[in-house]
């Protein structure tokens, strides 16, 4: 029976390469109460029929969670979903659909896997760590027998024991030299090497799946350790590294959010280019490129630039830049010119030509509170229909369009509400839509007055002088991601443990080879065959070499007798 | 090349691509007559004769290209139009390679970074893999298959997918680009060939099905199949190939998720190609299992490669185009 202990290699009863014989544990029904059946689930649970039913199941269990948005990788497509199939979704959503990573029945596939996992390589680790310190096994009586078996027989000079001894001693030597363990089997009539190969691929099968429990529990426990944090910049802005200081936190369970390494960020100026017009790809934007200084706590300031694809490795946190837009300066002084509001508002991009929405909220220092709700055009142009577009990504021709509303912002209340919108309910516009005042209207530099004598608002050009157009007009923000992720690199190294593992299950060929000499009438009769353990394309081409090799290392006058092929 | 009209140069290898489709049209002419005529030259020479070259004994049916013994060498069948396929789809391949490396000059990169180029250089890597183990392996017999395979996917990838050199965005500029985008098509290339040979696995499979059932004086059918190797050998070089792509795939994962975790800031989301990435890998993990264990052996196995490389050209074509991600490389604008 192949899984006997002899054999090397221990696999599930219902391994290809097990012997027929072993499916009577299958049909044999338990007999045994309680822990019979346990044992007879247990064999089930590890037997590579389960194994590949799960791996199977995972394949189709996975799908679902690309063809439904997930809530993990893009929130608002759950959201747009919801909105779009009012009755599906809660639905899909009781089946986990829009979590179907973390969903029990996921879940509980990859969980069963791991388990069969686990109890399949076990056994198999300790029975091949015994394997590794055990003799080649005793040559098998006929030889012949085996696919791939050659022989040849050599004339006798002196005594047939003793060259048929020293041919083994030869070939003893030639198989030690080509990796393989070897054993003397020598019996009384005949003298034999048995040798062994490539452990090597039974190790690297179970590194491969050891490795794979690896990544899971990297995967699991480093999550827990990790970060991420967003925080959104506009040139010029610095920014603390504490839980104060983030727009979102979200921390793995055990990250403590009072002990982030302390460090300061500022962005000091960002980058983009666009393709010129006329160009192939005119209007792309690229070479995104965030400069900012950072600052330990007693260290020197350092500069540093955050580019997509190469985040900024500060205090073990990495930084990475996840977007960018314009950031309009703004200033509002109300009737008598006292300035009420002046600050730099990032405006959300809607498009590639970064036409750009965003929210001013006056919440102080006029009769009544402002909503000022923009749009911004970098490079604007009229369309057809009237509506103002922006054509182009950089600032050529920039236009920012003010509505205006008055009354009560909502944010006295306590409730939280998004900087980048406005609740225009319980207000009354003032300017633009059917207000009766047209929209406000302003390019770098200029100045309006706002409705019904409320005072001004002026759009401020941030160029430094002598710059010429409108270049740096605006400033620009960046939105940063910042990350800690203590997971990365186990899962990196288990992953590519798995990978070595891999390539030596799948392609280290592990065989026995035998060479037996048995002296009898014509002289002496010499037998070299080989066993394939597992796949292993090359094992007729091996036993040729050997016998070849051996030949070549014979006296002269022996003589080779075809190889014989059954 | 400065001072070239990138435009041009994608122009010159646009028409070389089409040259490339047309000469692989050709190529699959010729297989295909010469699938047809192996059906009467096999009844003419010996069925087993034949069966015993193309398979030399032992060693898991090694198929040999050349190496069959010489005493048969003589009687060995010449087949004049897989020869002319084989050479015809050499020829086209050197116009598909003149072609991609011409993309490649105009557009001042790699020439794998949209749709249309990943098809390009995939399917060049398909034929090169396919040309590359003709020279070991007698793997004629699909070259039908192969060409065929080519002139669908290129003609129709160049169809609807051509876009015109643009510069790359951002997050495609990326040493991971280089890498992680070649393995993938070079394990793209190797899951085809075992696709193949499983296809022919099953015809194989059911013909020797037929002949066991037959009576023993039964007239012997015309059919290609016998100038075939048997299923057993086919299997397991499908297997052969197959493990090797899966090497390359499990590689193509792991470059994918530090890639996404320089571009994205976490190396594993469940992102659509993500989770098409990874459906693959299991599929194709499960194949290996299946091989191993009893009762799967055989067609159900191969009906795994079948159904893997399916999800391959599923992840291409229409996870690319029609599913959300953040892997929106296609370079077209919906
Ligand atoms: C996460 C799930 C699993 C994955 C991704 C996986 C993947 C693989 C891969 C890629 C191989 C080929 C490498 C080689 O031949 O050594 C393999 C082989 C093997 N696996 Fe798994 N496996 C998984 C779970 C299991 C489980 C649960 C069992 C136990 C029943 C198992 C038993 C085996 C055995 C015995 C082989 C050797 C097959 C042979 O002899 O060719 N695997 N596995």
């Amino acid at each position: 029976m192949s899984n006997s202990p002899s054999d090397g290699v221990l696999r599930p009863s219902d391994h290809a390469d097990s012997s027929p014989a072993s499916d009577s544990d299958e049909i044999t029904q338990p007999r045994l109460g309680v822990i019979g059946w346990a044992r007879w689930g247990w064999r089930q649970l590890t037997s590579m029929r389960t194994a590949l039913v799960l791996l199977l199941l995972l394949a189709i269990a996975a799908v679902p969670g690309s063809l439904v948005p997930q809530r993990s990788a893009d929130p608002n497509g759950v959201t747009q979903y919801f909105t779009d199939n009012p009755d599906l979704a809660p639905v899909l959503d009781k089946l986990s659909l829009f979590d179907v990573y973390t969903s029990p029945w996921f879940s509980a596939i990859y969980l069963l896997l791991f388990i069969s996992l686990i109890g399949c390589v076990l056994p198999r680790t300790k029975h091949h760590w015994k394997a590794l310190r055990s003799q080649p096994p005793r040559t098998p009586a006929r030889l012949s027998r085996l696919d791939d078996h050659r022989s040849r027989t050599i004339a006798v000079d002196g005594e047939a024991d003793a060259t048929a001894a020293a041919a083994v001693d030869t070939a003893a030597a030639q198989l030690r030299k080509s990796g393989y363990r070897v054993a003397r089997y020598d019996a009384r009539g005949s003298y034999s090497v048995s040798a062994e190969r490539g452990y090597l691929r039974e190790t690297g099968n179970l590194v491969f799946h050891a490795a794979l429990v690896g990544v899971l529990i990297a995967v699991g426990v480093g999550g827990g350790f990790t970060y991420t944090g967003q925080r959104v910049l506009v040139e010029g802005q610095a920014f603390a590294n504490s839980l104060l200081d983030y727009s979102s936190f979200n921390p793995g369970r055990f990250v403590n959010g009072d002990t982030l390494s302390p460090y300061s960020m500022t962005l000091d100026q960002f980058d983009v280019t666009y393709v010129p017009p006329g160009q192939p790809g005119s209007g792309q934007a690229g070479d995104f490129v965030a400069h900012v200084t950072t600052q330990a706590p007693g260290a020197d300031p350092q500069d540093g630039e955050v580019r997509v694809n190469h985040p900024l490795d500060v205090q073990g946190d990495r930084v990475y830049l996840l977007g960018n837009g314009y950031a309009p300066t703004v200033t509002i002084r109300d009737a008598d010119g006292r300035e009420v509001f002046h600050d730099s508002v990032a405006f959300l991009p809607q498009d590639a030509n970064m036409t750009s929405l965003g929210v001013i909220k006056v919440a102080d220092g006029l009769p009544q509170q402002l909503g000022l709700l923009g749009f911004f055009y970098p490079t604007m142009d009229v369309l057809p229909s009237g509506a103002l577009t922006s054509t182009y990504g950089d600032l050529e021709y920039p236009v920012l369009t003010l509505r205006v509303y008055e009354g009560d912002l909502g944010i006295d209340d306590g409730t939280p509400r998004s900087v980048y919108t406005l609740d225009p309910s319980g207000m009354t516009q003032i300017a633009g839509g059917d207000s009766g005042n047209p929209a406000i209207q302003l390019m770098p530099g200029q100045t309006e007055d706002l409705p019904n004598g409320l005072g001004t608002i002026t759009f401020e050009n941030e160029a430094p002088a002598g710059a010429s157009g409108y270049d740096g007009s605006v400033k620009r923000f960046a939105s940063l991601s910042i990350h800690r992720d203590l997971a990365g690199p186990w899962v990196l190294a288990f992953a590519l443990l798995a990978l070595f593992g891999l390539l030596a299950a799948l392609f280290v060929p592990r065989r026995r080879m035998w060479v037996k000499a048995t002296p009898d009438a014509g002289g002496v009769r010499i037998e070299y065959a080989g066993l394939a353990r597992g796949e292993d394309p090359t094992l007729a081409a091996a036993v040729e070499q050997l016998a070849e090799k051996h030949g070549a290392a014979l006296p002269p006058q022996s003589h080779p007798e075809t190889g014989k092929v059954d | 090349m400065p001072g070239t009209d990138p435009l041009l140069l994608d122009e010159i290898s646009l028409l070389l691509v089409w040259t490339a489709v047309a000469i692989y049209v050709l190529a699959f002419i010729a297989y295909a007559i010469d699938l047809a005529r192996r059906s009467d030259l096999a009844l003419k020479a010996k069925d087993e004769v034949v069966a015993r070259e193309l398979v030399t004994a032992g060693g898991g049916g090694v198929i040999s290209a050349g190496t069959g013994s010489s005493a048969s060498v003589a009687s060995k069948p010449r087949y004049l139009w897989a020869r002319l396929g084989t050479v015809l789809t050499a020829l086209g391949f050197v116009f598909h390679l003149v072609a991609t490396v011409l993309r490649g000059i105009a557009a001042e990169r790699v020439p794998w970074s949209n749709m249309y180029e990943f098809a390009l250089t995939g399917l060049l890597l398909i034929v090169a893999v396919y040309l590359a183990v003709l020279t070991r392996y007698d793997l004629r017999f699909l070259g039908s298959l192969m060409t065929g395979l080519a002139v669908l996917l290129l003609g129709g990838a160049t169809l609807a997918f051509h876009v015109e050199v643009v510069p790359l965005a951002d997050p495609l500029k990326s040493v991971w680009l280089v890498v992680h985008v070649f393995v993938a098509s070079l394990a793209t290339a190797l899951f085809a060939l075992a696709f193949g040979l499983s296809v022919v696995q099953l015809i194989q499979t059911r013909r020797e099905r037929k002949l066991a059932e037959a009576p023993a004086d039964a007239e012997p059918k015309r059919s290609f199949l016998r100038t075939v190797p048997n299923a057993d050998a086919l299997e397991s070089l499908a297997y052969r190939f197959a493990i090797v792509g899966f090497i390359f795939w499990t590689f193509t994962l792991i470059a994918g998720s530090i890639w996404a975790n320089d571009a994205w800031g976490r190396f594993w989301g469940f992102d659509t190609k993500e989770v098409w990435t990874f459906v693959i890998w299991v599929l194709y993990a499960g194949y290996i299992h299946a091989r191993a264990t009893r009762g799967w052996r055989g067609t159900r196995s191969a009906w795994l490669s079948i159904i893997g490389f399916t999800a391959v050209l599923f992840n291409f074509t229409i996870v690319n185009v029609f599913f959300k991600g953040l892997h929106a490389y296609s370079g077209l604008t919906t």
